[in-house]
């Protein structure tokens, strides 16, 4: 009976880490450090969260450019794929018409590379995210 | 609103908030973290610091 139920518990727990493997890089990309905060790791989720966040309102506070899917030049589109690891904060920046980029300001140019560093640094966090899923990571 | 940062210490925002996320993304114990963090922020300022003088010395 115990030994049904401790391999019931296995394949359950095996669902569950399945379920998780998917789920935690997914949220954590949409939403900075949201990966390590639905397995727990309440400090790493938070201290991700608030680095991304921060960088990516940093960058648009300094008027740096959001690219968008079309920007027509090959460094464009790398700009584009970096700004939408941001996830979330890519889209609402989107919709509220944010993010036009001051050319004439250097602080501006600052400010792009910015926005595209917190997204790749949010594609590194839900990575992450996903080798404490898979239980490669603690 | 909008914020103008120096070159530098929008060097120094830029490589607090990507030494962190290094430290804790590349590293498995929490010591490990805080000692890679501090030693990419250490990179970080150093590089910077030694680049603008490299850019001082071509410009001369």
């Amino acid at each position: 009976m115990s030994q049904t139920r401790s391999k019931a518990d296995a394949i359950l727990s095996e669902s569950d880490q399945n379920t998780m493997s998917v789920l935690a890089p997914l949220v954590g990309w949409l939403i900075p450090g949201a990966g390590h905060l639905i397995q727990r790791r309440w400090i790493r989720g938070l201290l991700l969260m608030i680095c991304v966040v921060a960088m990516f309102v940093l960058g648009v506070l300094m008027e740096g450019k959001v690219y968008g899917i079309n920007g027509g030049d090959l460094l464009d589109m790398l700009g584009f794929v970096g700004d939408l690891g941001a996830g979330a904060l890519y889209f609402v920046t989107r919709i509220a018409d944010l993010g036009k980029g001051a050319i004439q300001l250097a602080s501006a140019d600052y400010g792009t590379k910015f926005i595209i560093v917190a997204g790749l640094l949010n594609v590194i966090s839900a990575v992450d995210a996903y080798d404490i899923a898979i239980g490669k990571k603690e | 609103m909008t914020i103008q940062l120096s070159h530098f210490s929008a060097a120094l925002v830029f490589s607090l908030f990507a030494s962190i996320v290094f430290g804790i993304t590349q590293r498995s114990t929490r010591r490990d973290m805080i000692l890679y963090g501090t030693k990419c922020f250490g990179f970080f300022v150093v590089g910077t610091i030694l680049a603008s003088w490299i850019m001082w010395v071509i410009k001369r």
